[in-house]
C-alpha cells in the first residue's frame, strides 16, 4: 500500500463529528520508521546484565522483547556435582540478595527426603534470618527503584539500614551477602552472645523509620505521578504469566506461601500479607513497603518464640537423600521459589531444578510495557521487581 | 547589534570603565567575566557536593584541598588527561562543535550581570532580553551534541531537550516582561535601581519584587530548572533511562564542558533571579549599601549569597524529588505555567496602572 493510499484510509475512516484520526504512517516526504532501542545488557536501568529491546515510535513502545542468558552461570547443572553441602554455597548466589532464603529451601528439600527433624531453635533462628533477609532485599529495591524514576536520595537512606542490619547478620553467620548459615538439619552454629538484643533493637529502628520511607517516597507527589496506574497488571493476567510475590499481591491476591502452606514455625506467628488494588507501579511498590513492616512484625513475634535447645544435629559424614524427589517452594523475598530435588540415593542430587521468582515476574515486562512510553517503561522494569543472576541462574 | 547599544537610555557607568584608555577596562572586564564564570560555577559545584551529601547523610568530598573543596578542580584536570573519543559513526565536527556552542553562550551572559554597584561588565539598555536570547542558545548545541553522537539514547535526549525549551521559554520569558513591566526598563541594573525605589504604595515601605510578585518568582524559579535540564526536570539526561542523553558519547574535556555548560547555567539563572526578584545587591528591603569601594564589594558578596541561596534551593530539590516525565513536564508548562504567567503580566500591569 502506497502512503497515498494511506493517508486516504485515514481520512475515509473518519465519520463526522469523530474529529480527524491522526495516525500519521508516512507522508511520502518523511517516513517514520520503528527505531529499535536495546536497553541493556549493560543499562543503568537493569541493574545487572539484563537486556530488553524495545521496538519504539517516537518514545513510545511499540513491542518488548527480553533477552536474558547474559548471566547465565550453568547452577543447576554446578549443582548436579556438588554434594549438599556444597550446594548450600551455590544457591547463595542466584540470587545474591536473598542469599539465605535461597539456601533455606534447599535445606528444607533435603531434610524432606530425609524425613528429617529440624530442632525447634533452629527452626525459629531460620525464621529469624530469612525475615531479616527480606527485610534487606526489599530495602534495596526501595532505593533502586526510586534511583530509576531519579531520586538519588532513599538510596542513601536505605543503605544506612541495610548496613545495620547486614552487621547483626554478619554476627551471626559471618558473611554479608553469601551467609552459607543454613546446613542440613539445622544452622551453621548458635547465635553470638547478645544478638536478640540487638535484632530487638533493630526492630525498633526501623519501626522508627519506616515511616520515613513512606514520606519520602510514598507521599511524593512527583513519585505519584510516575507510578500511578502505570503498568496496571490485571490478576488474571498474573496468575496465568505465573508472577508471584509483591508483583502478585500488588494485583489483589494474598498469596503467600508461609501463609498458604506454612513451613517452618510459620503458622504459629501471624503473618500479614499486604496487597494492593491495581497492580500498577505504585502498588507493587507500596506493597513492598507494606512487606518490610510486615516481616518487622514477624520479627518482633519470632523474638518471643526462640527457646533454648541444639541448633544443628550430628550428621553422618556424606549427606546422601534417598532415592526419589520431592519439591518445596519458599517465599522468596521477590516471590516463590521452588526448589525441584530428584536425587538417586547419591551424594549429589541428579536434578536440582530451581523455579526463581524473578524469571517468572520478568516474564510479565513485555505484556506490561507495550504502548506505554520509554520512561514508563524504566519505571515498569524497576517495579516488576528482579534479580538478573535470579533470572539466567 | 546597534539596537541593544544605541538609544535613548543612558548606561550607567562601570566601576570597570573608571580606568583611562581603552586597553585597561577591556583587560579588567574579560578578567570579570572570566572569573565569574570559571570560579563562581566551582563555588556552585562544591555547594552542590556537600550540600547534597549532607542531605543524604553522607560526607562529600574531603580528599581534594581543604574539606574537599579543591575537588571539582582536581575532576577538570581528569578530564583533561582523559582520551578524546569520537565515535566512527559520529558527525565529527558537528560532534566537536556543539560542546562549545553549549557553553559559550552562558559564558556571554555574564556579561550583562551586575554583581554589585557599579560592578558589571555592561550595561544594555536591552539586557533582560540579552541574557534570556543568549541564554536559549545554548541548546542548539545541545540538540547538535544528540544528533552528531550518532547514539539513539543521544537522539532522544536532544530532542527531549529541544521539547523542554520550546515549552519553558515562554513561561520564562512572559514572567521576565512581567518584571520588566513593573521596572519600566530591561536594563537588569536598571531593574536592582527600580526594586530599590519601590515601595508600597500608601505605606512607603520598600520591598522587593519577589513579594508582588511570588507568583512569577515561582514560575522563574521551575521554569529556569526545566531550562537547565536540572531535577525533577533531567529527562535529556535522564540517567536511568538514557544512559546520560545527549552527552553518552562524550569524554574528556567536552564533557566537562558539559558540565561546566551545567553548573555556569546555574549561577546564571540564579544570578538572574537575584536581580528581578530579590533586590539584586540590596542586602535587606529598605537597607541601603555604604557608598564607594566598600559599598560595591559588599554588594558583590550580597548578590553571590543571594545566587548561592538559591543554588542550593536548586540542589535541594535534586535530592528531594523524582524525574517528571516528559508529557508531565508539557502539560505543567502549558496548563499550569503559562496560564498562571499571563495572570501574573495581566495583575501587575492592572496594578501599575492603577498605582500611576
Amino acid at each position: 500500500m502506497s502512503d497515498l493510499d494511506t493517508r486516504e484510509r485515514v481520512l475515509q475512516g473518519t465519520a463526522p463529528g469523530e474529529g480527524l484520526a491522526i495516525e500519521l504512517i508516512g507522508d511520502g516526504d518523511l517516513v517514520t520508521a520503528d527505531m529499535s532501542l536495546s536497553i541493556g545488557p549493560a543499562h543503568p536501568a537493569t541493574h545487572g546484565v539484563f537486556r530488553i529491546v524495545f521496538e519504539m515510535d517516537g518514545e513510545r513502545i511499540v513491542r518488548a522483547r527480553p533477552v536474558i542468558g547474559y548471566m547465565h552461570r550453568g547452577f543447576e547443572k554446578l549443582a548436579e556435582h556438588r554434594d549438599y553441602r556444597q550446594i548450600m554455597a551455590l544457591v547463595n548466589r542466584h540470587d545474591w540478595l536473598s542469599g539465605f532464603a535461597n539456601e533455606l529451601g534447599v535445606a528444607l528439600a533435603v531434610e524432606q527426603m530425609l524425613e528429617m527433624e529440624v530442632p525447634e531453635r533452629a527452626q525459629w533462628i531460620r525464621m529469624l534470618m530469612a525475615e531479616w533477609n527480606r527485610v534487606l532485599n526489599h530495602l534495596m529495591f526501595i532505593g533502586s527503584y526510586a534511583l530509576e524514576l531519579g531520586a538519588i536520595t532513599p538510596m542513601f537512606y536505605a543503605f544506612r539500614e541495610r548496613e545495620d542490619i547486614q552487621h547483626l547478620l554478619e554476627a551471626a553467620t559471618g558473611g554479608r551477602l553469601h551467609f552459607t548459615y543454613n546446613q542440613v538439619g539445622g544452622v551453621k552454629i548458635d547465635l553470638p552472645a547478645g544478638f536478640l538484643r540487638e535484632s530487638e533493637r533493630l526492630v525498633g529502628v526501623m519501626r522508627q523509620r519506616m515511616p520515613d520511607y513512606f514520606d519520602l517516597v510514598h507521599g511524593n507527589e512527583i513519585f505519584r505521578g510516575r507510578t500511578v496506574n502505570v503498568g496496571p497488571l490485571p490478576v488474571d493476567v498474573a496468575t496465568s504469566i505465573g508472577v508471584t510475590g509483591p508483583a502478585l499481591q500488588a494485583t489483589g491476591l494474598a498469596e503467600d506461601a508461609r501463609v498458604t502452606e506454612p513451613y517452618l514455625q510459620y503458622d504459629k506467628v501471624e503473618v500479614e500479607v499486604p496487597v494492593g488494588a491495581n497492580g500498577d507501579a505504585f502498588d507493587r511498590f507500596d506493597v513492598l513497603l507494606r512487606r518490610i513492616v510486615a516481616s518487622i512484625d514477624v520479627i518482633d513475634q519470632i523474638h518471643g518464640h526462640i527457646g533454648a535447645g541444639p541448633v544443628n544435629q550430628k550428621l553422618p559424614k556424606m549427606v546422601k537423600a534417598p532415592e526419589g524427589w520431592t519439591y518445596v517452594r519458599t517465599e522468596n523475598p521477590l516471590g516463590q521459589l521452588g526448589y525441584w530435588l530428584e536425587s538417586d540415593g547419591g551424594r549429589t542430587p541428579w536434578r536440582l531444578k530451581m523455579r526463581t521468582p524473578s524469571f517468572s515476574n520478568v516474564q510479565a515486562i513485555p505484556y506490561l510495557v507495550e504502548g506505554q512510553l520509554l520512561a514508563d517503561a524504566i519505571s515498569i522494569l524497576g517495579s516488576v521487581f528482579f534479580v538478573v543472576g535470579d533470572i539466567d541462574r | 547589534m546597534s539596537l541593544l547599544l544605541a538609544g535613548a537610555y543612558a548606561p550607567s557607568e562601570s566601576l570597570l570603565d573608571s580606568f583611562d584608555g581603552v586597553l585597561v577596562p577591556t583587560l579588567l572586564k574579560i578578567a570579570f567575566i572570566t572569573v565569574m564564570f570559571l570560579v563562581v560555577p566551582l563555588v556552585g559545584g562544591y555547594l552542590e557536593h556537600k550540600g547534597m551529601a549532607r542531605l543524604q547523610a553522607r560526607r562529600g568530598p574531603v580528599e581534594a584541598g581543604p574539606a574537599g573543596s579543591l575537588q571539582l578542580v582536581a575532576d577538570g584536570i581528569k578530564f583533561i588527561q582523559k582520551e578524546d573519543i569520537i565515535p566512527r559513526a559520529a558527525d565529527r565536527r558537528v560532534f566537536a562543535l556543539a560542546p562549545g556552542l553549549a557553553l559559550v553562550p552562558t559564558l556571554l551572559t555574564f556579561a550583562v550581570i551586575p554583581l554589585g554597584p557599579g560592578l558589571f561588565a555592561l550595561d544594555l539598555e536591552l539586557g533582560l532580553f540579552y541574557a534570556l536570547a543568549i541564554s536559549s542558545v545554548s541548546v542548539l548545541g545541545v540538540m547538535m551534541a544528540g544528533w552528531a553522537s550518532a547514539n539513539k539514547f543521544s537522539l532522544i535526549g536532544g530532542l527531549r531537550a529541544a521539547a523542554q525549551l520550546i515549552a519553558y521559554e515562554l513561561p520564562l520569558i512572559l514572567v521576565a516582561a512581567t518584571v520588566a513591566l513593573q521596572a519600566g526598563t530591561l536594563s537588569l541594573v536598571g531593574i536592582v535601581e527600580a526594586q530599590q525605589a519601590f515601595e508600597v504604595p500608601g505605606l512607603g515601605i520598600n520591598l522587593w519584587y519577589v513579594f508582588p510578585q511570588v507568583l512569577g518568582f515561582g514560575i522563574f524559579f521551575v521554569a529556569a530548572l526545566a531550562e537547565l535540564s536540572r531535577p525533577p526536570f533531567d529527562m535529556p539526561i535522564g540517567d536511568s533511562e538514557l544512559v546520560f542523553g545527549y552527552m553518552t558519547e562524550y569524554t574528556g574535556i567536552k564533557f566537562a564542558m558539559f558540565l561546566l555548560t551545567e553548573y555556569a547555567g546555574m549561577i546564571v539563572m540564579s544570578a538572574l533571579m537575584t536581580v528581578l526578584f530579590l533586590g539584586g545587591w540590596q542586602p535587606l528591603p529598605g537597607v541601603d549599601l555604604p557608598d564607594g569601594l566598600l559599598g560595591t564589594f559588599l554588594g558583590a558578596g550580597v548578590t553571590l549569597g543571594k545566587v548561592m541561596l538559591l543554588v542550593f534551593m536548586m540542589v535541594w530539590i535534586r535530592v528531594a524529588y523524582p524525574r517528571l516525565r516528559e508529557d508531565q513536564l508539557q502539560r505543567i508548562s502549558w496548563t499550569v505555567l503559562v496560564p498562571l504567567s499571563l495572570l501574573n503580566l495581566a495583575v501587575v500591569a492592572v496594578g501599575k496602572v492603577v498605582v500611576q
